[in-house]
């Protein structure tokens, strides 16, 4: 599904590499998990991947299904089923939840030559998807983002993750500030999308995640690199020894 | 339930704007109709002035008021605080007056008025036959009809009166408004049909001699709409005025005068289109509202008028005096108005809050786009005890457009215990556009308060970001994100525009972008 090639990035308006020749590679149904130190350049991939503007590949590929993705606009890469859970979502003042997630679905719809959602039958989906989230219909009233808590935030990602049925997801630190309950939710949300045509990469610090997401695999970045890859147990290893080994380990 | 219903009604308007946008070019309301006209010599001389009256069959008095005002504009020049920038008009090389052959003999009813003009008014999508307001117009295009439309087939019913260059085609549901009481009818009519009312009322609020435009207008105004509103009646639909410019090099100088009298009900609404032309067309207008008391009035414009093209050539020179005037106590009015259109806008939609506890609000969103440029604002004159204003000003900068509020808030001594509050908020999309705001604050006694908030933002790269990400290119998610910067406004007009309304605020910034 996902495969990332010797991928080398620097930013576009100073002269510092971030990515430093990352490859990794997602085959469909899998669901893998990256950790790493603050700063080792986990969002920065996310974000490279996705289209974010200021960052220059200077070196290697991705693709998504055989297709580079790195010539293509944000939206096109969006249409084509990469998914983004912002660590950091967002606020889009005066823009309505539902309006913003019924534009996205369709302009993807349309984007794939398929037909636009009804507005009967795009409400009572969200409807139910957002019942499973606990998104009050209040929620989704309001304009995105705004003013909603940070939890609140992350369910909303994942939201727009199960409303857009994405092919491959990634989630850029979507547990970092869920209590208990909301952890649960979103894993659940996650884990009802899991099957086989569909990848995920889940971006975590916390092993506590990956104990309601089982990962396929656990990868160790670090300076811009994937350092080390592993099981579930690598995660429970960071969680007890921090990276100071592992990272010694991989020099 | 009514909470969700009104959701739907709310997403399902915002979805079809998001799509009219899609099907649609930049300036849709360009094409021309070919159609034989009458014109009165070019240039502006007492004749002229007469020429007019003549044709609009008017009484001595208003030939006299004419006179006056045009001797008196001869006597004036231009003014030029505002901060536009246009070379000097030649007022000498216009047509003041111009009407299609087929309108010399006033046609009784919209069944006799010329197919062509018929036909121009469909393809703008204003519904000007009641039977097909009532079925709601089918295949029609999207455009500042088309709202009308769907009110119509959703039930909601507005009433039209259409203005082709200097005259009025037609103004439907007129029987059924008389039933109520309601008078709505082209102010040429009402000058010979009702000289008692427009003796008493037009230039009360503008006078002849108010500034420049309102002079000029009020020497050669050829046509327009006239409302009166008897006391306590709420009226029963809405009233709307459709303004097309059409002709070459032809000013349009409408007068509307609306009279709610005391405890009456009216929401009127104002919108107007132009052909694409390379040469500037002059508009200069003149609205006055009378609100008597306990009588409420809105009034909400869509102001698309021909931009003029990317280089600035052609496109409309918008000179537009309106004024409330609430001369009575708790007499309310609400101004709301969206203006894309014009190469040049010069407006100042005020309130003279003469009466005690009477109330004046001015909502606007003004976009500049290309070469536009517009200075725009409202007058608040606190002149009665109690009494209340609110400004809420949204300005949207792009291309190399020049964006000015200019907003004055006087408190006169008598104007005890009362207050203001204006929020003024600038859009800023790319880096070679302008955005200023010019108020001027006045308080004349020591109970009463003015607060002034303004702001002025750049559309912000993450939200473009974020909204490509969930799949829309990038002019989508500038209408998404500029829609929601203006929501406030939007969300104070009828619903019958506020799909027009959020679909132009997207098309104006065409281009805008990458
Ligand atoms: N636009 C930018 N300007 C300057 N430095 C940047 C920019 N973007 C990323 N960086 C730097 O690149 C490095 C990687 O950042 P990134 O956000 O990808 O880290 P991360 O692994 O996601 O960290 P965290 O776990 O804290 O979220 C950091 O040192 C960061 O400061
Ligand atoms: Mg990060």
């Amino acid at each position: 599904m996902l495969k990332i090639d010797n991928l080398h990035v620097k930013l576009e308006e100073e002269d510092k590499q971030i990515l430093k020749g990352l490859s990794l590679e997602i085959p469909a149904g899998q669901v893998h998990a990256i950790m790493g130190p603050n700063g080792s350049g986990k969002s920065t991939l996310s974000y490279v991947l996705s289209g974010r503007d200021g960052y220059e590949v200077t070196e290697g590929s991705a693709t998504l299904d055989g297709q580079s993705l790195l010539d293509m606009e944000p939206e096109q890469r969006a249409s084509a089923g990469l998914f983004l859970a912002f660590q950091y979502p967002v606020e889009i003042p005066g823009v309505g939840n539902m309006t913003f997630l019924r534009t996205a679905v369709n302009a993807q719809r349309k984007a794939r030559g398929e037909a636009e959602l009804s507005s009967g039958d795009f409400l009572k989906l969200v409807r139910a998807k957002a019942a499973e989230l606990q998104i009050s219909p209040e929620m989704l009233k309001r304009p995105v983002n705004v003013g909603f808590s940070g939890g609140e935030k992350k369910r909303n990602e994942i939201l727009q993750m199960a409303m857009l049925e994405p092919r491959m997801c990634i989630m850029d630190e979507t547990d970092s500030g869920l209590d208990v309950d909301a952890m649960r939710l979103v894993s659940d949300g996650v884990n009802a999308l899991r099957s086989p045509d569909r990848s995920f990469l889940v971006i975590t610090h916390y092993q506590r995640l990956l104990n309601h997401i089982q990962p396929d695999v656990v990868h160790i970045m670090a300076n811009g690199r994937i350092v080390k890859s592993g099981g579930p147990e690598l995660a429970l290893q960071v969680e007890e020894e921090g990276y100071g080994d592992l990272l010694a380990e991989a020099g | 339930m009514t909470a969700t219903i009104d959701l739907e009604v709310r997403e399902g308007v915002d979805r079809e704007t998001v799509e009219t946008v899609q099907s649609m070019g930049s300036y849709k309301y360009g094409w021309d109709t070919e159609i034989e006209m009458d014109y009165a010599p070019k240039g502006l001389n007492e004749d002229i002035v007469r020429l007019i009256s003549q044709k609009n069959e008017e009484p001595e008095w208003m030939l006299e008021w004419r006179l006056e005002a045009y001797r008196r504009w001869i006597t004036m020049t231009e003014p030029k605080w505002a901060m536009l920038n246009y070379p000097e008009i030649d007022y000498q090389d216009q047509y003041y007056y111009a009407r299609p052959k087929s309108m010399e003999v006033k046609p009784k009813s919209l069944d006799e008025v010329d197919p062509k003009l018929l036909a121009t008014y469909e393809k703008l999508g204003i519904p000007l036959k009641e039977q097909m307001i009532l079925a709601g117009v089918e295949g029609a295009l999207p455009s500042p009809g088309v709202d009308m439309a769907i009110a119509a087939s959703e039930g909601r019913r507005v009433a039209v009166d259409a203005v082709f260059d200097s005259v009025s085609v037609g103004t439907t549901f007129k029987d059924e408004l008389a039933k109520a009481g309601v008078i709505f009818c082209s102010i040429s009519e009402a000058i010979r049909e009702h000289p008692e009312l427009v003796k008493k009322y037009l230039g009360s609020v503008v006078p002849q001699s108010d500034n420049y435009f309102a002079t000029l207008n009020s020497a050669v105004f050829s046509d327009g709409s006239f409302v009166y509103v008897p006391k306590g009646v709420k009226c029963p639909m809405e009233l709307s005025t459709y303004f097309r410019i059409n002709a070459e090099n032809t000013g349009q100088f409408e007068r509307t005068l609306i009279i709610a009298d005391k405890g009456s009900h009216v929401s009127y609404l104002e919108g107007c289109t132009a052909p694409k032309r390379d040469t500037h067309q002059l508009h200069a207008a003149v609205v006055e509202i009378v609100v008597l008391e306990d009588a409420e009035v809105k009034y909400s414009t869509v102001q698309n008028w021909y931009p003029g093209d990317e280089e600035g050539k052609g496109g409309i020179y918008n000179f537009v005096t309106k004024r409330a005037d609430c001369r009575e106590a708790r007499a309310k009015v609400m101004w709301t108005q969206v203006e894309t259109g014009s190469a040049i806008t010069w407006k100042y939609p005020s309130c003279i809050l003469r009466g005690d506890e009477s109330q004046g609000e001015f909502y606007s969103i003004a976009i500049a786009n290309n070469m536009q440029q517009a200075d725009t604002g409202t007058k608040m004159i606190h002149l009665g005890r109690n009494t209340r204003s609110r400004i809420v000003s949204k300005g949207i900068s792009a291309g190399k457009a020049q964006n000015t509020y200019r907003g004055l808030v006087t408190m006169h001594p008598r104007a005890t215990n009362s207050r203001n509050y204006t929020q003024c908020d600038s859009l800023l999309i790319g880096d070679q556009c302008g955005a200023h705001t010019v108020p001027y604050i006045e308080v004349k006694n020591t109970s009463s308060r003015v607060e002034h908030e303004a702001t002025t933002s750049k559309v912000d790269d993450d939200q473009l970001f974020y909204c490509r990400q969930r799949g829309m290119d990038e002019e989508e998610a500038v209408a998404l994100v500029v829609n929601g910067f203006c929501r406030e406004v939007l969300q104070a007009l009828p619903m019958e525009f506020a799909m027009e309304a959020q679909s132009l605020v997207a098309i104006s910034l065409e281009g805008s972008v990458g």
